[in-house]
């Protein structure tokens, strides 16, 4: 497993905390769910980067009171057909305005990271070191797509919509 | 037709290359079977009993002649010489080898066809009338919008990945012919009490184990707000959507389990947060997507041309698939012309690479280079002038696609079944060809008037036979093919689910059953006009039923 952050595989700075494991200080962590529902007034006073684990099945609406004390969210993928995780995150950017670190965790393949970047995931534990390693590549397959999403790129009815993107050929197949 | 551009053809083959890198991936082992079936199925690939198969998406139904000239192509180079059309107007081939199938798909591409989203858990081909744009009876063109909705719904980045797959059709007209209420999400285009068109939103339709008809969650919402309320939908049921149970996963049970007026609750508080985002459409949007299909250049001809007359009472055969298989057009001197395949003793939908050449010249020469594909798994020739109807006729006979039995008992809907299908409980296709022999005769065929028999080989439901008139599900009992027989069923404007009428009937018996019941209906009937339909209606199935298990 190897972390992805920037198009580069980078060391993971957060400490993976487990439910009732005591918090180092200045240390960033990820708690659980249940953690920080439970500790959140404590957990935001603390000096350090705050992070959570927020499984697919629990609306992200719960956690809007804490969004501007977190700097990380990281979210679920159980499994590779399992795309609970993509609404979470799309909800998080483009409803409640989280602009923290978004993770993917779990069973992240090279397959998803298009999808992942465009729902607005900005981090990756990928499970296999050689999709970690073929990221930049996977990511410049696709220079178009049809429609807007979490990572500002414009669609192509937009971009149709603009007099200088007129198509160049108009050919009958 | 819609013409691709530059956006379509990069997106197209962008996602070949994709393919054909994970295909390798696959052939090298990099990939195991499990990571691969999900990226293999995105692209319209299954692996069947005896090969892979490709399904192409024909998106709302619509093919240019050189695209059904490179599916006869591809059928010729790398299946076996021919293609079948299936009910949700997508073309299979079903003998494509899988080291081949990169080849394959680029060949399609730069014919603009691809088999994106023909399978796996995310939106599928979007569907419409096979007479759109051509009905009399139609509002506007469903297409623009089911184009619209395509392009949105295209590799989504958050919607590729559902607990099932999802279908979505878009119908316009006043006679459903697009079978909206039996889809994941119906969108109805009409008009309100204030004159502006928009969308009648239906969900939860779907056949399979647990058949439901989709219920209208919004009677009326505005063009603009298509998008936006179909992304409100899908992410609700991504989100809420059960995936436990892959039979219990499609949105019908998500709407039943949650009620209907909870869930459309749902939806539009997700779609009152999103309404006047991104998706809110610009004025200019459906025009720009409208601006690019291109429509034929009529002439101006009368209707009923006197050569036409003249044909029609010197020719019986000309005549009679005349009545069966011409529709009206909505320009005067033009007309619908529906191609059976469904010949007897044939497989429903099947069509030569030889037969797709032919039909793609006759759509060059007499239909403005257009053909059209309806779920009924006939095609259609949607603009062709009627004074050429006779020439057309004849060369549509010349290659076995006039046979005018469309609407008929021998016009059977049928899924593949257990002759290639690996999902499949019992065969489909020679159940079909049988009844077609025993029902050889036309006059017998006119006589009984409007019949539809649906037949599925398992429980998903491909062949869609519970909106069948007559419905035929193949199930295994002991590991020997026995079928059940539902009547009543229908997928028009007024959709109804069949009744089943007994217990299952055994493999060599199937074909007597249909004939039983067609020689009750004969007797039943209140009068030559009642259809057979109309009479299951008034009389309910008892006295079907009494007539097919009293002499068993």
């Amino acid at each position: 497993m190897l972390l992805v952050e920037n198009g580069r595989i980078v060391e993971d700075r957060y400490l993976r905390i487990l439910d009732d494991a005591p918090i180092p200080d200045r240390v960033p962590v990820i708690v659980p769910a249940s953690r920080l529902l439970a500790d959140a007034p404590e957990l935001i006073r603390r000096d350090g980067s705050l992070g959570v684990l927020w499984p697919n099945d629990r609306r992200v609406a719960e956690l809007e009171p804490w969004l501007g004390h977190l700097a990380l969210i990281a979210l679920v993928f159980p499994k590779f057909r399992d795309g609970r995780a993509y609404s979470q995150a799309r909800l998080l950017r483009e409803t409640y305005g989280f602009r923290g670190t978004l993770r993917a965790i779990g069973d992240v393949l090279r397959d998803q990271f298009n999808f992942l970047v465009r729902a607005g995931f900005d981090s990756f534990e990928v499970k296999k070191p050689a999709d970690a390693k073929a990221f930049a590549e996977v990511l410049g397959r696709y220079s178009v797509h049809y429609q807007s999403s979490a990572d500002g790129r414009a669609p192509a009815l937009r971009r149709r919509l603009r007099s200088d993107a007129t198509p160049k050929f108009h050919e009958t197949v | 037709m819609y013409v691709y551009d530059a956006f379509d053809r990069t997106l197209v083959a962008e996602r070949v290359a994709e393919f054909r890198d994970q295909v390798a991936r696959r052939l090298s082992g990099e990939l195991t079977e499990e990571e691969f079936k999900p990226l293999r199925l995105m692209n319209g690939v299954y692996l069947q009993l005896h090969a892979y198969m490709l399904r192409v998406a024909i998106p709302y139904g619509t093919l240019s002649s050189a695209q059904l000239r490179r599916l006869a192509e591809v059928a010729r180079k790398y299946d076996r010489g021919y293609g079948h059309f299936t009910t949700r107007q997508n073309l299979q081939f079903h003998w494509i080898k899988l080291e081949e199938l990169p080849d394959a798909m680029a060949a399609l591409a730069e014919a603009g066809l691809h088999g994106m989203q023909t399978s796996g858990n995310c939106v599928r081909n979007i569907t419409t009338d096979q007479w759109a744009g051509v009905a009399p009876d139609e509002l506007e063109d469903p297409r623009i919008w089911a184009e619209l909705i395509r392009q949105h719904v295209t590799l989504h980045p958050e919607f590729s990945f559902m607990p099932r797959k999802f279908k979505i059709a878009v119908g316009s007209s006043l006679h459903d012919r697009a079978a909206l209420r039996i889809h994941d999400l119906a969108l109805r285009l009409h008009r309100n009490g204030a004159g502006e068109s928009g969308f009648e939103v239906m969900v939860g339709g779907g056949l399979g184990r647990t058949p439901f008809l989709a219920k209208t969650i919004k009677p009326f919402l505005p063009k603009r707000d298509v998008l936006s309320y179909v992304e409100a939908v899908l992410r609700t049921y991504n989100q809420f959507g059960r995936r436990d149970n892959i039979y219990k996963a499609r949105i019908k049970i998500l709407v039943h389990e949650l009620g209907v007026e909870a869930f459309a609750k749902e939806v539009e508080a997700e779609w009152q947060s999103i309404k006047d985002g991104a998706l809110a459409l610009d004025p200019g949007a459906a025009s720009e997507i409208a601006g690019r299909f291109i429509y034929p250049d009529y002439k101006r001809l009368d209707d009923s041309p006197t050569m036409l007359t003249q044909a029609r009472r010197a020719d019986a055969g000309f005549d009679a698939w005349m009545i069966n298989s011409v529709a009206n057009h909505k320009v005067s001197g033009y007309a619908i012309v529906t191609l059976s395949l469904k010949p007897e003793g044939g497989t429903p939908g099947d069509a030569t690479a030889a037969q797709m050449d032919a039909i793609a010249d006759l759509a060059d020469r007499y239909s403005f280079g257009e053909v059209r594909v309806g779920h009924e798994q006939n095609l259609t020739l949607p603009h062709v002038a009627q004074r050429d109807l006779h020439e057309v006729w004849r060369a549509l006979n010349a290659i076995g696609v006039a046979t005018p039995n469309v609407g008929l008992v021998s016009d059977i809907i049928a899924c593949p079944g257990l002759d290639y299908c690996s999902l499949a409980n019992a065969r489909s296709i020679p159940i079909a060809q049988e009844i077609t022999r025993r029902f050889s005769k036309l006059d017998l065929q006119r006589d009984l008037g409007r019949l539809h028999i649906n037949i599925s080989g398992c429980i998903n439901a491909c062949g869609h036979h519970h909106v069948g008139h007559i419905g035929i599900l193949g199930v295994e009992k002991n590991g020997e093919e026995f079928y059940q027989i539902t009547l009543g069923g229908k997928a028009d404007s007024d959709a109804k689910l069949g009744t089943l009428i007994g217990p299952a009937v055994p493999y060599a018996k199937v074909a007597d059953v249909v004939e039983d019941i067609a020689a009750a209906y004969l007797e039943l009937r209140e009068r030559p006009d009642e259809l057979f339909i109309d009479t299951v209606k008034r009389l309910g199935v008892e006295p079907f039923r009494e007539r097919v298990y009293a002499a068993r």
